[in-house]
């Protein structure tokens, strides 16, 4: 009788310990997806700036200040969404704010920042997506937090939001501002 | 104004459902018929109030009302009327939408046909239906909230993903769904039969069609996103054993080992528990593969927008849920009494193997889907599991299953006699050796596993035709006798040789197309021709072409065999601008014996273009084999026994007094 009302446990206990797992699973999966470059000197690129307006972004442009990279493009919706914190983040003086434009048409750039601001200091246009290839971007928006020797110290994925910044971007920035 | 009444009545359908999940359990517990009406009604209600929300969503997508925040990230005001409306469910906030509104059809078609059921059973299955939806629309409007308005409303959408724009993945989600949430009835019958503790023949009745719609599906389902993977990829592949198509894989698998238990489970009044845990993990298995899909646990080409606020929410809702059910069984399973005996040697004893073997080919693809987490999880490093893995382990569980396939039906209930069953398939294994022989002889030896394949396929497709045959005593009595003994054999029957004969086609296709298919992949100039298995392709070069919403590198090949043409053939390479992303569409000439497959690249700049062509034999055996199983599953559903209130006519047939023999008839 024990051993056959073990039997009916049986379904119950093996879901258990998928359960166990699919949770472990979902921590295992924060907002930030790995990058293969974290810590390292970020990939050499040169992109030629958006328009006459802006001045262009190189990796040497990276080193010497702490900085943020923003990859956003015209046709991103969440870019939209994500555009004011950058506003706010834009001429803050504790680090550097540049944008890489990423797939786009200049004019639509262009047309886009002239409707919601332009936070960046530079902008680099990365119309075929090769730097975006070098820099392994997911998919837009992404940042990364580039440190005063030009390593890349984070990448996050997906619109920053209020939360992100205070829990992550600040205090990095904060830690390597130092 | 539209989307703020659909957002209401999404919000007024989750007010139902709470009152559906609750009031008629408690009147099933306390015998209170009005309380039970309650279901009904609710139900009713519930399907309206779903249909407007999904209607207004439609409108929304239809008119591109881009102030909405999923109209704008997923449609586009120049994508075509056909993927306007797919783009409804072409992602997560929608494709819920759907989920819920295939989730009150259900319901209400619970109601409509449900009529003969018993009050108690009927208001609790309404009860634990409504209990799922609850799960799903707090899921909708709390974190994936479809009606969701952007300020300021950008001028243009992002558009649907390229890949997704195609007749077939339009129709893809809708009969999947059908198929992942049709089974939410016979998990809801599982559910109200053990609060019940009883267990019958006629419960397994009930069951049955209902379990025979979602697979019939879900079939059609799989079946056209493998044909969509094949057209759309360009790689002549049709079965990846991506996370997601795992996912809608083992529902199915668990699906139809409970579609024959139920048979046993009503016939003979047996494998009870064991057909209530099937219907619980057959449904649990869809949820879980809307949690893989819908959490970003996994990494996959379908994946939606990874959210981990979504994942808590389905993984909390699947312990409620599944973790739920699985408990009450392990407390009240054990009160069902066992049902009939049977020997090892008997069609139940068929089924039993069946069952054994569907549910561990179902473990089998859990665990590979689940095995690069569970390695993650435990800190061991990053792993992906492949094909390899799949075929090595899948392979030898499917083969011994239809070689049972092909027995089982002939061996007679409770006792059979293998040895007569032995001698009676004798033709059987006579045509199975000279295909097998056949086919040896045509793969020249290079291919055991092909030659073997295509042995299993010509056992079942044979077996099939000689127990009909031998229903209907073919050549042993007069053709007219035959055609009469025919057309009395029970739908039912036809159901199972239809579904058994599409699943040896499908071997068949599955077989030949991955043993004997032929690629050649190189650069072409135009003029150049290539020669695939004795075809004769003739390329004409490239030239620009423009779609609604993309432009096209067209190629054009012309096909000849021995001097005869075949076909001409024009493959895309389509470049969609609003999402800068590529996507090849194929050209395929099938002569339903094989396909002739042809892909268009990139060019390699110098005046060459890099081209694939594929010749695969049989592939297309592989869809209509799906489709003659989905339609065996119909044929079956139309079999008088499963037409509502059918079993009451018979009843009170008997009561009136007619003979037997009329009613048998």
């Amino acid at each position: 009788m024990n051993s056959r009302r073990l039997f009916y446990l049986l379904p119950v206990i093996v879901f258990g310990v998928l359960c166990a797992f699919l949770l472990r699973g979902l921590s295992l999966d924060p907002s930030t997806v790995p990058t293969a470059l974290a810590d390292k000197q970020v990939p050499v690129f040169d992109l030629p700036p958006l328009d006459s307006q802006t001045k262009g972004l190189a990796s040497s442009d990276l080193v010497g200040e702490v900085a943020l990279v923003n990859v956003f493009a015209s046709w991103c919706l969440p870019c939209r969404v994500e555009h004011p914190f950058l506003m706010e983040l834009a001429d803050n003086g504790a680090f550097a704010l540049h944008g890489v434009n990423y797939k786009d048409k200049p004019e639509d750039a262009r047309a886009w920042l002239d409707e919601l601001g332009d936070p960046f200091l530079r902008i680099g246009a990365d119309q075929d997506g090769r730097a975006g290839i070098d820099l392994g971007v997911y998919g837009v928006p992404e940042t990364f937090v580039i440190d005063r020797a030009g390593r890349i110290r984070y990448k996050h994925v997906g619109p920053i939001t209020q939360s992100d910044l205070e829990k992550y971007l600040l205090p990095l920035i904060r830690k390597l501002s130092r | 104004m539209i989307v703020e009444i659909g957002h209401i009545a999404l919000i007024m359908a989750l007010i139902v459902a709470l009152v559906q999940a609750t009031i008629p359990m408690i009147g099933a517990a306390r015998g209170d018929g009005r309380l039970m009406a309650v279901a009904s009604t609710a139900a009713g209600a519930q399907w309206v109030f779903i249909v407007i929300a999904f209607l207004s969503l439609m409108n929304a997508y239809v008119t591109s009302d881009f102030s909405v925040f999923n109209v704008a990230s997923n449609s586009h005001s120049a994508k075509p009327m056909l993927y306007k409306i797919a783009g409804v469910w072409g992602n997560h906030e929608g494709s819920l939408v759907l989920w819920v509104l295939i989730l009150a059809t259900f319901g209400g078609a619970i109601v409509l046909f449900g009529g003969n059921l018993p009050p108690a059973l009927r208001a609790r299955v309404l009860s634990v239906q409504a209990l799922i939806a609850v799960g799903f629309l707090s899921f909708s409007l709390f974190t994936s909230n479809p009606f969701e308005r952007v300020f300021p409303a950008p001028l243009d959408g992002n558009g649907l993903n390229p890949l997704l724009q195609d007749p077939g993945l339009a129709f893809h989600p809708p009969f999947l769904y059908l198929g992942y949430v049709g089974f939410s009835v016979a998990f809801a019958f599982a559910i109200a039969a053990l609060i019940e503790g009883r267990v019958d023949a006629a419960w397994a009745r009930w069951v049955r069609p209902w379990t025979l719609i979602a697979w019939s599906f879900l079939t059609i389902g799989i079946a056209l996103g493998s044909w969509w993977a094949y057209y759309e990829l360009g790689w002549g592949g049709w079965w990846y054993w991506d996370p997601v198509e795992n996912a809608s894989f083992m529902p199915w698998l668990a699906g139809t080992a409970l579609l024959h238990s139920a048979i046993v489970c009503e016939k003979r009044d047996a494998l009870k528990a064991w057909t209530v845990l099937l219907a619980i993990v057959a449904f649990s298995l869809s949820l879980l593969g809307t949690f893989l899909v819908r959490s970003g646990v996994l990494t996959s080409v379908h994946a939606f927008a990874t959210d981990p606020a979504r994942g808590v929410f389905i993984l909390g809702f699947l312990i409620f849920v599944v973790g739920g059910s699985l408990t009450l069984f392990a407390v009240r399973a054990p009160l069902l009494k066992a049902g009939g005996l049977f020997a090892p040697v008997s069609r139940e004893g068929g089924i039993v193997l069946n069952n054994l073997l569907f549910s561990a080919a179902a473990a089998t693809v859990l665990l590979g889907t689940l095995y690069p987490l569970f390695i993650d999880a435990l800190g061991a490093g990053k792993v992906s599991v492949g094909p390899p893995y799949f075929n090595t382990v899948f392979i030898p569980l499917m083969a011994p299953l239809i070689v049972l396939a092909g027995i089982a039906p002939m061996l007679a209930w409770k006792r059979a006699d293998l040895t007569g069953v032995i001698a009676r398939i004798k033709i059987v294994a006579a045509v199975t050796v000279l295909v097998l022989l056949w086919s040896v002889y045509r793969a020249w030896g290079n291919a055991v596993f092909g030659a073997f394949g295509i042995g299993l396929s010509a056992w079942l497709a044979s077996s099939v035709l000689f127990d009909w045959a031998v229903r209907i005593r073919l050549f042993r009595v007069s053709a007219l006798d035959s055609l009469q003994r025919a057309i009395r054999i029970p739908r039912a029957a036809y159901g199972m040789s239809l579904a058994h004969f599409g699943v040896a086609l499908l071997v068949a296709g599955v077989t030949a197309s991955s043993a004997w298919r032929t690629e050649a992949i190189q650069v072409m100039r135009q003029g150049e021709t290539i020669s695939v298995a004795g075809f004769e392709f003739l390329f004409h070069g490239v030239v620009r072409a423009e779609g609604p919403n993309y432009t096209a590198d067209r190629g054009h090949f012309t096909v000849t065999r021995a001097g005869g043409l075949v076909a001409e053939l024009w493959p895309e390479n389509r470049f969609y601008p609003v999402q800068q992303q590529p996507t090849t569409e194929a050209a395929i000439h099938t002569t339903w014996l094989s396909d002739l497959y042809v892909v268009v690249g990139d060019p390699d700049g110098q005046g060459g273009w890099s081209t694939r062509v594929y010749y695969n034999p049989l592939v297309p055996w592989i869809w209509l084999g799906a489709m003659v199983m989905a339609l065996g599953g119909a044929v079956s559903l139309s079999d008088r026994r499963h037409r509502v209130g059918a079993p009451n006519r018979r009843r009170r047939r008997l009561m009136a007094g007619e003979p037997a023999a009329e009613v048998a008839r």
